[in-house]
């Protein structure tokens, strides 16, 4: 199986969807003649051209906006916001436009529009550059937020965002594209609302999305040193949300600890904590256990920003001190 | 058949007679409706505004694409929407416009090109350019018309939207609607650049030009214009229609911040008497409009009909048009 990086399995999903629809095309700030602020469209201006690969103003709302009425007119844009803290400034396109057209045209009108945006923290940007906010959007009927870990669930999924006929948030998060990892060479796709069994194991469950899977991973090696066999379930999609998967290995393993990078507050492993203990309340040795980020501004100093995001350490001690493993 | 010196044909200038009228009549049985618990809501009425919707509608082709705000009401009867769906939305109905989902301040008919009402204001802005942006993708010969009041000249996304729309060169045409009032402040207050909000077009370098709203015949000949520069490939264009409202912002709203003197001043230029006045001048026989009127009257009376006869969605209809496969939706 051939190996790839993150970066380069998103370009692979965008390149096909370029090469095999016209009415696909690309919208967002820097994503041409400079390359995309993380080089993922590196070169696609060279190959497609002006009308396909368009660098707009530093206007978010003008950009995904423009994506919604050019996706009503049947094109299927793939729109760019750099990070999920400038989705801010789209928020009333993202919301209430994008995500309502179905419904309120009663589904005379829809809009299938992918927007790639980059979330997370840890590359010391401190406040408004480190946020994960992709739980909020999840919390929005209509929309479906995915979140890849790896490049063989990044490429699966992009590949189904690009054929949804609604808007999908893709959420890419900004440490992992220099990750590598084996993807199929036969075509496939990931269905939205699969959770992915990162690991098997039978004595504690954990779940995480994006870098936060790979946090669990390393925690997991340690705990298999300790003879504690862990399974890691990679949610892949928070929206659709799948409960089922984290519940069946509840039921298995009688303990669950979710991780988020996103503010503990309010973070979408809360409500998926609510979620399995309703389905496996009688099968629980202990209290469903929750880590998120530390609930504080993202700060600058490498020292504070670790404290504030999970880590091996903070998963470890949670598992002890929350369910006694 | 005969023509007015200004160029419209009798039966043109009775058709927006008839259309004005409508509009006019639809809204004051709307907002009995609306005072008899039969619609719900917000409630936004056109009155005073009817030239424009009809005056425009009549100038564009049916491809072109439209995109609204919330005060669609008049917007939707002049593109020839039925009444009796629209009507039915605002009761709620599953036989109206958007199966009694989305209310007054949605209406939508694609089969129309009516793309929308929008009820955050601005939010049309951006989704107009990219309707005319997929129309210049696709080679189609279509434009976009998008209405947005004063209130939306200092929403960032006018702002973003025409600086974009002016670097694409985008088949989008702007149309401000200046009703003076953005709610219930008057731009005077609101907005900084004065009276020739033109400017905020043409710092964008995109071309400008100011209507009469309260005269038909002058915004269909000011919109045949700007839309034929437009449909050469010049790029867009922003229209400025001045115009009042009659009512409140809303229902909900008795207006108390304008005088009665401002209000009088323009409600002498009350575009639907003025059309029947100048018609009679032109010697169309009273019979004429008297018959247009009955039937103006009688079609809202079917209409109010419709949509109280009309059933209810059907409860499963809650989680209907959702995403494409509704079922994830609900994450169950």
């Amino acid at each position: 199986m051939p190996e790839m990086t993150f970066r380069e399995a998103i370009r692979k999903g965008l390149t096909e969807a370029m090469d095999g629809d016209q009415k696909v095309f690309l919208m967002g700030e820097d994503i041409g003649a400079y390359g995309g602020s993380y080089a993922v469209t590196a070169g696609f201006l060279e190959k497609y051209g002006p009308i396909r690969v368009r660098d707009t103003p530093i206007s978010e709302s003008a950009i995904v906006g423009t994506g919604v009425g050019a996706a009503m007119g049947g094109l299927r844009p793939i729109v760019e916001i750099m990070t999920i803290n400038f989705s801010l400034l789209a928020m009333d396109q993202i919301v209430n436009h994008a995500v309502k057209v179905r419904s309120m045209s009663a589904g005379a009108a829809h809009v299938p529009m992918v927007m790639r945006t980059v979330t997370g923290g840890g590359a010391g940007l401190a406040a408004t550059h480190s946020q994960s906010l992709e739980g909020w959007y999840a919390t929005v009927p209509g929309m479906k937020v995915v979140i890849p870990s790896t490049p063989a669930d990044a490429l699966g999924l992009l590949r189904t965002a690009l054929q949804d006929e609604d808007p999908v948030l893709f959420c890419e998060h900004a440490l992992l594209y220099g990750t590598r990892g084996e993807v199929p060479a036969k075509p496939y796709t990931i269905p939205f609302g699969k959770a992915r069994i990162a690991r098997q194991g039978k004595d504690v469950t954990l779940v995480g999305n994006a870098r936060m899977v790979h946090v669990a991973l390393q925690a997991a090696d340690e705990l298999a040193q300790r003879g504690v066999q862990a399974e890691v379930i990679d949610l892949r999609t928070l929206r659709p949300l799948d409960v089922e998967t984290v519940a069946t290995s509840v039921k298995k393993t009688h303990r669950c600890l979710i991780i988020d990078e996103a503010w503990k507050t309010g973070a979408i492993g809360t409500y998926l904590a609510f979620r399995v203990q309703q389905e496996a309340f009688d099968t629980l040795d202990a209290p469903i256990a929750h880590i998120g980020g530390e609930d504080v501004p993202m700060p600058y100093a490498r020292n504070l920003e670790q404290l504030a995001i999970p880590s091996v350490q903070t998963v470890l001690k949670a598992l002890k001190d929350q369910i006694g493993v | 058949m005969t023509q007015t010196r200004a160029g419209f044909t009798k039966a043109q200038l009775l058709e927006f007679y008839r259309q004005m009228l409508l509009i006019r009549r639809f809204e004051e049985r709307a907002a009995e409706m609306y005072t008899r618990g039969k619609v719900r809501g917000f409630l936004h009425l056109y009155i005073g505004e009817e030239a424009i919707a009809v005056g425009t509608m009549a100038a564009l082709d049916p491809a072109d694409y439209i995109v609204t705000h919330y005060r669609d009401h008049g917007h939707a009867l002049a593109r020839g929407i039925p009444s009796k769906s629209i009507m039915a939305e605002l009761f709620g109905k599953v036989t109206g416009t958007s199966r009694g989902k989305g209310g007054s301040m949605h209406i939508y008919d694609v089969s129309k090109n009516f793309m929308g009402g929008y009820a955050i204001v601005g939010g049309q802005m951006p989704i107009a350019a990219g309707l005319a942006l997929s129309a210049r993708y696709k080679n189609e010969n279509r434009i976009a018309v998008v209405f947005f009041g004063d209130g939306a000249l200092n929403e960032g996304e006018f702002h973003e939207t025409l600086n974009l729309a002016s670097l694409w060169k985008l088949p989008v045409l702007f149309y401000l609607e200046n009703n003076l009032y953005g709610m219930g402040d008057t731009i005077d207050n609101t907005y900084a650049g004065g009276r020739d909000v033109s400017r905020a077009a043409t710092h964008y370098r995109i071309p400008a030009r100011q209507v009469d709203g309260m005269n038909v015949q002058e915004v269909y000949g000011a919109v045949r214009d700007v839309t034929a520069s437009i449909r050469k490939g010049n790029g867009p264009f922003f229209l400025e229609a001045l115009t009042y409202r009659f009512r409140g912002h809303s229902m909900a709203d008795p207006a108390n911040y304008r005088s009665k003197e401002e209000l009088a001043s323009w409600m002498k230029r009350d575009p639907v008497p003025t059309l029947r006045i100048q018609l009679l001048d032109m010697a169309v026989p009273k019979a004429e409009l008297e018959a247009i009127e009955q039937g103006v009257e009688q079609e809202i009376n079917e209409a109010v009909d419709f949509a109280d006869k009309s059933a209810d969605p059907d409860p499963s209809d809650l989680y209907r048009d959702i995403e494409a496969d509704s079922v994830s939706a609900t994450h169950s």
